[in-house]
């Protein structure tokens, strides 16, 4: 499974769903994961009697820098400039994988340490160090482990959470020469410390994502729990920080709100273990060079897209994967690139300009969940929905599209949402055919909507929505 | 230089393109987006709730909670708590930063200031003891800055045990009331803990001391 998850070459959603549907390991490794930060979280969460009010100042917060986004990334790259730090501007994958071999090179190391960063998986920068003859280590032990194991990321947060300890032990024991290593997590960890160690105090340049840019104080962010990510800020010599230019905060102030809901969301800590800010370069402290890649890479399509901006407001927490109930089938690799689960099947075909679009808006129920755990309020059914219209505009079947739309309008209040569920119920009763096990079909449905049942029949509703019965199934801890 | 061409059309294109998506021609002036940005809707907490007893039984509760170990002692006695901590794990030779108050020092330790030392002299202590800027209570975090007694980056990073003094009047309740503090010095190098490295990368099972120190003991002095 080497090489790079790329949206352009992997199957569609449903063939490899279908596969990863029979890896019964790996299905169960993902529920066990999911299952144990959702419980987390939902405990976090619940502390917090303000959390609706931190999740709507999130979303005013990031829906007012995606407004004045040019505004903000000339304001960061000022103040970064005069940190001492250069910024550079990238278009796309490929002008940023430029960018990064060309300073890498510059920095006079053929090797760099790697923080964990969805952005570089993104442009698939890896492959791209390896062919300038840079090589590149990833020091997240997810990441190791996926380097390792030659394996692909399934999750934004744990990137490895599809493997269990007895496939970490494998790929370490193999890839680390340790025949001898045992498998309680501490000692897989131990080995991770002792293999990354010798990295972090040689290797003299270190390459980073951000979690947020603060156009303020043209300083950077990072967000993490080993402490990897500090050995990679603060050693070498040159650090080079990849960004979408989405990452941006307009001030310091505003990592009040998002270190509160970033880490609970994510993890279901209060606090994630470490986060690191600093700006430019600072001569007794870190690097002695630093440079900031500002890379589009399709953001500005997605902003320019009224319906679907608000995509650009996800600051990667994952919550929504955790909440999915098709990610958590399936897992991550079905999704065909780095942003799995609800955001990535919002986010990857507008990143890929409508490729695999075909599938990946379809790989959701539309239940919800993801909306509700959102900490900055992303309606991503409601963008699935305009994406499908999309996707059949495209296709050029109008009278599904005109259905979509309309379901595109329910979506988008969730009160709107349920009364449409319990509406449903009621007027679906004269169209329903019981087959022979007493499950109702429904054949056709009346008017326009009449084309979507020509090729496919309806079940009939539950008599509990599916949401509902989610919900319930969570509180009886099953 | 044509790459210095290239970059500066790639940064103009990129603006070009948000200003189109946003619909518009120009760039925006700046007293417009400071109001725009003023009036986000902050009804969250900002302030502190709890007696100020609750809130330091809270950090200590919190910190606690993320495997720290924590000391309350009254001012004059941070030294002696600091050699019986010391003495407690088996530590002999610390690295200090610059300014750490000499009177949190006890006899009979080695105390080595850090003038630069390399990582791999880092590597080599038995631990590392600093002061702090401030502690949030309600997510146990301690934040450090690049400031006399808590030092460069590296020096609490590298060693495997780190002894980190808090003052009372610098504790916090919350994240709003932290970032308020930290907003004078907000171009300093800084770094948040919260309890010591940790990951659950492996099974979700939370297991102490990746990289960072493994081992975070807390003096909160009164
Ligand atoms: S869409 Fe929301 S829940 Fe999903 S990763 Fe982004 S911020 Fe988190």
């Amino acid at each position: 499974m080497s090489g790079v998850l790329d949206p352009r070459t992997s199957p569609p959603f449903p063939i490899v769903a279908k596969t990863m549907l029979g890896d019964s390991q790996l299905r169960k490794n993902v529920r066990h994961a999911t299952d144990v930060i959702q419980t987390k979280r939902a405990r976090v969460v619940g502390e917090m009697p303000d959390w609706q009010a931190l999740r709507e100042a999130g979303r005013q917060i990031r829906s007012h820098t995606m407004e004045n986004l040019d505004f903000y990334l000339e304001e960061l790259e000022r103040n970064c400039t005069r940190a001492g730090g250069v910024v550079h501007w990238a278009r796309d994958a490929e002008e940023a994988r430029q960018i990064v071999v060309a300073l890498v090179k510059e920095s006079g190391s053929d090797e760099v340490i790697k923080i964990k960063s969805m952005t570089t998986e993104e442009i698939h920068l890896n492959p791209a160090l390896e062919a300038a003859g840079i090589h590149p280590y990833e020091t997240d032990l997810a990441e190791l482990i996926i380097q390792l194991g030659e394996d692909w990321p399934s999750h934004i947060v744990v990137p490895a959470l599809h493997k269990n300890r007895q496939q970490i032990r494998e790929i370490f024991q193999k890839k680390m020469n340790l025949p001898e290593l045992g498998e309680r997590p501490q000692d897989l960890a131990d080995a991770a410390r002792m293999f990354l160690r010798e990295k972090f105090l040689r290797v003299k340049t270190g390459l980073s994502g951000a979690n947020f840019l603060i156009a303020e104080t043209g300083g950077v962010c990072i967000i993490e729990s080993e402490g990897n990510g500090r050995m990679c800020l603060t050693l070498p010599e040159t650090l080079i920080t990849v960004a979408g230019i989405d990452k941006v905060l307009p001030r310091y102030q505003d990592l009040e709100v998002v270190l509160q809901l970033v880490p609970r969301s994510a993890t279901g800590e209060r606090m994630n273990p470490y986060n690191s800010i600093w700006t430019g370069v600072n001569a007794k402290d870190g690097p002695r060079n630093f440079h900031v890649v500002l890379m589009d890479n399709a953001r500005t399509e997605i902003l320019a897209d009224e319906e679907a901006r608000q995509t650009l407001n996800c600051v990667r927490c994952g919550a929504c994967q955790n909440a999915c109930p098709v990610y958590r089938q399936t897992g991550g690799h079905a999704y065909g690139s780095v942003y799995a689960g609800p955001i990535g099947a919002i986010l990857t075909p507008q990143l890929q300009e409508m490729h695999h679009a075909q599938s990946l808006p379809y790989a959701s129920s539309l239940c919800g969940a993801c909306y509700e755990v959102c900490p900055v309020k992303i309606n991503i059914p409601e963008v699935l929905i305009h994406l499908r219209n999309k996707v059949v505009e495209q296709k050029g079947v109008s009278a599904e599209a005109l259905a979509m739309k309309m379901m595109g309008m329910v979506f988008m209040s969730e009160r709107r949402f349920r009364a449409a569920q319990r509406m449903g119920r009621m007027a679906e009763v004269p169209l329903v055919r019981k087959d022979g096990q007493g499950v109702g079909w429904i054949g056709w449905l009346p008017g326009m909507l009449g084309g979507w049942t020509q090729v496919r029949d309806l079940q009939e509703m539950p008599k509990e929505t599916f949401r509902d019965w989610w919900e319930k199934r969570g509180k009886d801890g099953k | 230089m044509a790459s210095e061409v290239m970059a500066s059309s790639a940064k103009a294109e990129i603006l070009r393109r948000i200003r189109a998506a946003n619909g518009r021609a120009s760039s925006l002036d700046a007293g417009g987006v400071e109001a725009e940005w003023t009036s986000v809707e902050r009804e969250y907490r900002r302030g502190t709730s709890r007696e100020r007893e609750a809130v330091l039984e809270l950090l200590e509760d919190r910190l606690r909670d993320y495997d720290a170990h924590v000391v309350r002692v009254a001012n004059t006695g941070v030294a002696a708590t600091v050699a019986k901590i010391l003495s407690g794990r088996g530590k002999k030779r610390m690295v200090v930063p610059e300014g750490v108050a000499a009177e949190w020092l006890p006899a009979g330790f080695e105390f080595v200031m850090d003038a630069g030392l390399s990582a791999t002299e880092l590597d080599g202590f038995d631990g590392v003891m600093t002061g702090s800027t401030l502690a949030i209570a309600e997510t146990g975090t301690v934040v450090l800055q690049n400031v006399a007694g808590q030092g460069r980056r590296a020096v609490t990073l590298v060693p495997d045990y780190h002894l980190c003094v808090v003052r009372v009047q610098d504790v916090v309740e919350t994240v709003p009331e932290a970032m308020a503090r930290l907003q004078q010095t907000a171009g300093l190098t800084t770094t948040f803990f919260s309890g010591p490295s940790a990951t659950a990368d492996i099974e979700m099972t939370r297991i102490k001391g990746v990289h960072g120190p493994r081992f975070l003991d807390v003096v909160l002095v009164a």
